[in-house]
Order: C-alpha cells, then structure tokens, then sequence
C-alpha cells in the first residue's frame, strides 16, 4: 500500500500530531484533505485537541475557510428542517434524517467540518408518495422526467428522484428504505423507523438509533460505487464507532442490530477498514461474531479492492490497482443493487445514453463559467 | 528562504523554472504556477516583475497550471485549460487566452476558497493611508478609474477583491494586475505613457482582455494592510460632470452584502464585518466622464 497518504492517515488517528508537520507536509496534506472532503474534519480535530495555534497560519485559514462553509451548510439544514417540519406536518409516522443531514440536525460526531451535498430522509412505504406530494406543494421538484429513470427510481430503488427546491436550491432525496427493492439483501427498514428517537429541535423528524446509524452508513459506504467520499465515509464511520463504543451495551446492540437487519458484511467491511485506516478501537471479539461475515480468503480478496478504492482520496496517493478496484467496485455495487436479468439491459441502457449525450453536447460534463 | 524578484530571472530561466512549478507570492497568498505555454511566461514576466519568488518548497495555498489541452484541441484550433491541483473547473479557452486565464483562474481560487475572508467584488486603492473601496457593476468603468488612480500614486491594493480579514478587518492587498477590457485599454494607453500592459486576449467572454502592471511601490507594501475610509460607487457617463454626492449607508450596506463572494457563508461575522466597514466608511456615489477631474476629487477625498 502506498505511504503517500501517510500523514492524512496520522492526522485523522491522531490529531495531535499535526502540531508537528512542518510547511512541506502541510503542502500536499491540505490538497488531500481537501480532495478527500476531509480538510474540515482536520479543522475540528484540530480545535478539539487545542493545536489550531500551533499549525502554520495559513494551513488554519484554510481550515477555516472549510469549515466556515461547514457552519453554514448546517445552519442551512436547520432551516430547511424548520421548514420542512411545516410541509410534512400532515404525514403519518416518523421522518427520519440519514448521514449528514442527522450529523448536522442532532450535532453527532462526524458533524463538525463536514460538508454535505443534500438532505436525505427516510419515510415509511407507505408514506412516501404522500410525503412526494406534501413536498411538491412545498416546493420541492423533482427532476429526472424521462420515463425510464422514473420507473428506475420508483420500481427497483429506495428512493425516489432527487428534488429540488424551487427558490433555496436544497436537493433532497427522499427513501423508503436504505437498500433498493430489488437488492440481494432484503433489510428491514420499518425496524430502524421503529428504534428512530426525535430530535428535540426538530420533533417532527428524528434520527435512527446508534447501532443503526453505524449500520446505515457502513451499508450505505460498501454497497455504494462511487468512490470520491470513501475515506470521509469511512472516517464518520470511525466518528460515530469513537463516539458510541465507550457507551455500556452498544457493541452487543450493534451486532443484534446487524443480524436483525440483515447488515453483517457491510458492518463487517466498516469495522475491517475503520481498524486498518484508521486504528478505530473495536473490541476483539465484535468481528469474530459479526453475522454474515465473509471468509478468511473472501475478506483478503476484498481488501484487494476497498484499500486502492479509498486511496483514491487525491492522486498523489492513487494505488497502481485504483483504476481496475474502483471499476470492479462499480460493477459490484450494481451486482447487489439488482438481478442479473434487470442489471444488464439497465448498464447497456445507461452506457449507451451517456455516449450520446456526451455527443450530442460534444462536453463531458457541464462545468463552470469561467469568471 | 532566499527571495528574489521573478523580474531578475532571463525569459528563458522563467520558463524553465514554470516548466517544473514556480513559487509566486501575492499578499497573503502563495501560488505554485505551472505551465509550459511562452505567452504565460511572457505575460508573468511583463507583469509580475517586481512580484517575489522564492524556493519551490513549502506550503503553497494553490498549486495552478495552465496548459494545453489533451487530444486533437492541442493542434486543431488550440485550447488551454486551466488545473487547481489537478481539477480543471472551467471549460477548455482558446490559445490565446492562455494568460488571461491564468488571471482569471487565480481569482477563482481566491473568491472561491478563502472564506477565512469576507471578499468584497470591489477594487481597493489606497493614499494617505486611508483607502477607498470602488464596488462597480460591469460598464460602470471601475477597472478604468483604477488603472487611472493606481497610475496617479494611489497605491493599488487590488482591482477585483477586496479583501477584508476577519480577524482585524484591515484590507489585505494583492497587488495583481488590473484587468482592462476594451475602449479602456486604449483610453489607459493615452492616458498614461508608461503604462506597461500584457498581450491582449481578443473574443474572450469580457470582450478584448489586457492586463496593466501594477505600481512597483504597490507590490512591494503587498505585506502591509490598509485601513478602509470611503466606498465610491463609481459611474461613467458621457459628457458628465464630476460629481461627488453622499451615498446611502443602507444601500451600501446591501450593495457590499449582496455582490460579496461569500457573505452569507460567513452568517454572523458576515453581517458585522460588513456593518462595521460601512460604520467607518463614508459612502459616495461619483459621476465622471474625465479622469483628470476624476483625480482630483479622488486626491481630494482622502487629503
């Protein structure tokens, strides 16, 4: 495995020894820091160890810069969830707040620093075209209007397409459950809304129990197949996984957890590299008796493939094997999101419009203006 | 670290040493400039002379690259783009807008990154120690009156961000180029013979597009933050008569708020370091048609 991330690595196992990196360090661990999603994160690690003092001046502004842009995104969910909590007040059962949404809303561990891109909620089935309903009054539209892509939402997904708020630009996604319907692994979401506690700020929404908060974002890490957040969702992994483990019971409740849920290899998978990244304590026994938990061989075959995807935080620490891991990665996450029979003709479907878009614009990808 | 000015180095020294990644410091801010393209060296060393250089080591806040593109828009009607750290965030420019790029790019890393401050869409001239901040809506002739000023002794601080730290709320300079587009850079060249301007860049998004040396005095106080007296909003007008006249505080409160890069990131301390600003500042509005008449109001708001 390549060093080169050797000090972004340190930084986030232990905080305090950023007091010691000197300007070289710092010059290629802001960059990666900041690719990674991470540059935040060191910022708060760094105010709560008291060494912000002690970094260059420059390396903390920076810092600062990020998470001043971390304050305001959470002061924005705030508002919108006293916004939403108008929208949906009219809908049964709970609503609860997923990653980092709830980290925000309920000031969890991986919250400070830590940047966002959407809201994500997660309803009961039967709610959830009320809940659509609710939303578009309030503002919410939704895109995706091509027939196919709503049939591949609202037919084999957990979600519905992404929304967005007609003035504050919000994208919300809205879920009925944390796997898609036609998954290999069929968890039981109607369980987590069950063990979901309210926020006190917010009564209308709440967010899933520890155990479960652990589970979803492992599930929601290792199931994915995009890669440009592994190692920031690995690290709220390790966040809640130092936050939780001191507290008497959790450990046994997560496994409980895992089983009832269905989720033992994406914890497993969470546990394995939260350990190996990041020196997360885990006690030695809660792998050993993680249900669901590949072999010996089977877990090696796999390290072949997560620690290159995860060193795909910056392309200074890129591992040689990054390119075929992360493929090979994609191609899985498609493999358990649905049968072969319906895999194959969506991939076919989805690589072929790209190619025509991408022909039609004659640009890969719509980007900025320049200013 | 040895500095040295980027000016001493022969055209053919800069550009190796841009092949490989040249240390370049404006203000508070330090960019490691990459490029292989000569009308970038050219341009960096027409208008960056007197800017320091120093070892290619340490921390740098923004390691930029300007170069050809890959593929077939290398040779076919050439296109550069620009990289921060290996992403590229605008779409590919023709060949000849290598430099003005390179401008527009370093302004992009500092408006869109460095929300330690609270960054003004203004330009910012200082004399007497006092300094007088010029919001402008495009066509409203900032750039020129800038040149003009930075030209006349006014200390430039910079011509597009103003730059208010957050900790002292003093203006931090940069003491970059100013950017002219159009008529203004004849008018500029008339105006003043040793004017010293970079290539022009024809057909870009502003129009034609030439960048103006900053006053050697102003780059080397680039270290040295200045305290903010006026906001003048300045408005050229054909035949007009200069005229100074007092400003609402209200208006310019939500004029500075509104065409900020990230006041309202900063929430709070958005709010107070703005409030405090317009507090201490007196607000004008200033018609002119003549920059020599323009001058002299200026020369006399501040003496």
């Amino acid at each position: 495995m390549t060093n080169k991330w050797a000090h972004l690595l340190l930084a986030l196992r232990t905080p305090t020894a950023m007091a010691g990196f000197d300007t070289d360090v710092w010059d290629l661990l802001v960059r990666q820091a900041a690719s990674a999603g991470l540059l935040g994160r060191l910022g708060a690690l760094a105010r709560e160890a008291g060494i912000e003092e002690k970094l260059p001046q420059a390396v903390r502004h920076h810092m600062q810069a990020v998470m001043t842009l971390a304050e305001q995104q959470q002061r924005a969910v705030r508002w919108e969830l006293v916004n939403l909590s108008e929208t949906l007040s009219e809908l049964q059962g709970p609503v609860v707040l997923l990653k980092g949404a709830a980290y925000a809303a309920a000031g969890l561990a991986p919250g400070p620093g830590r940047l966002f891109s959407d809201i994500d909620l997660l309803v009961p089935k039967s709610q959830i075209h009320i809940a659509e309903a609710a939303l578009m009054l309030g503002g919410w539209n939704s895109s995706h209007h091509d027939s196919y892509d709503q049939r591949y939402y609202r037919d084999w997904m957990h979600e519905l397409p992404p929304m967005t708020h007609i003035h504050r630009q919000t994208v919300l996604d809205l879920h009925h459950n944390i796997l898609p319907e036609t998954a290999r692994i069929r968890t039981h979401p109607e369980r987590i809304l069950a063990q979901a506690s309210p926020l006190a700020d917010f009564p209308r929404f709440g967010i899933p129990c520890p155990a479960d908060q652990v589970l979803h974002s492992a599930t929601h890490l290792f199931h994915e197949g995009e890669w440009e957040h592994g190692l920031r969702d690995l690290v709220d992994l390790d966040a809640l996984l130092r936050a939780y483990g001191h507290e008497s019971g959790f450990w046994t409740s997560l496994i409980t957890r895992a089983t009832e849920l269905k989720l033992g290899r994406p914890l497993f998978y969470g546990l394995r590299y939260c350990q190996k990244l990041l020196l997360t304590p885990v006690p030695a026994d809660v792998l050993q008796r993680c249900p669901r938990r590949p072999g010996a061989a089977g877990a090696l075959a796999m390290d072949c493939l997560f620690m290159p995807a995860f060193s795909t935080a910056h392309h200074s620490c890129r591992h040689w094997f990054a390119g075929v891991a992360v493929f090979t990665l994609y191609v899985r996450s498609h493999w358990l999101r649905m049968p072969f029979h319906l895999l194959l003709p969506h991939l076919v479907r989805k690589s072929w419009k790209q190619r025509v878009e991408a022909l039609v614009k004659r640009e890969p990808l719509e980007r900025a203006e320049t200013p | 670290m040895p500095v040295a000015k980027l000016g001493l180095l022969s055209l053919d020294d800069l550009a190796r040493r841009l092949a490989h990644g040249l240390t370049l410091t404006t203000g508070p801010f330090r960019f490691r400039v990459h490029s292989r393209q000569m009308s970038v060296v050219r341009g960096l060393a027409t208008l960056y002379g007197e800017f320091p250089i120093d070892d290619d080591t340490g921390f740098r806040d923004f390691h930029v690259r300007v170069d050809p593109v890959a593929g077939p828009r290398q040779w076919i009607r050439p296109q550069v783009n620009f990289w921060l750290d290996g992403h590229t965030p605008f779409k590919p420019l023709p060949l000849n807008h290598a430099f003005a790029l390179l401008e527009w790019g370093m302004n992009w890393c500092i408006a869109g990154h460095s929300h330690h401050y609270l960054l003004l869409h203004a330009a910012v001239l200082e004399r007497q120690g006092r300094c007088v901040i010029l919001p402008g809506d495009p066509g409203a002739g900032k750039s020129t009156l800038t040149a003009a000023l930075a030209l006349n002794g006014w200390r430039l601080l910079s011509d597009e961000l103003t730059i208010v730290d957050r900790d002292d709320g003093l203006i931090v300079p940069l003491a970059r180029p100013v950017s002219l587009k159009n008529q203004s850079i004849d008018i500029i060249r008339t105006f003043h013979t040793g004017a010293v301007m970079g290539e022009l860049a024809h057909d870009t998004h502003k129009g034609t597009v030439a960048h103006l040396r900053p006053p050697p005095d102003s780059v080397s106080r680039m270290q040295d933050k200045g305290r903010a007296a006026h906001i003048v909003f300045p408005r050229w007008k054909a035949g007009a008569t200069t005229r100074l006249s007092p400003h609402s505080k209200a208006d310019a409160f939500m004029h500075a708020a509104n065409h900020a890069f990230n006041y309202s990131m900063l929430g709070r301390l958005g709010f107070e370091l703005n409030a405090s600003l317009i507090d201490t500042c007196g607000c004008w509005d200033f018609e002119y048609s003549e920059l020599r008449e323009a001058l002299k109001i200026f020369n006399e708001l501040v003496s």
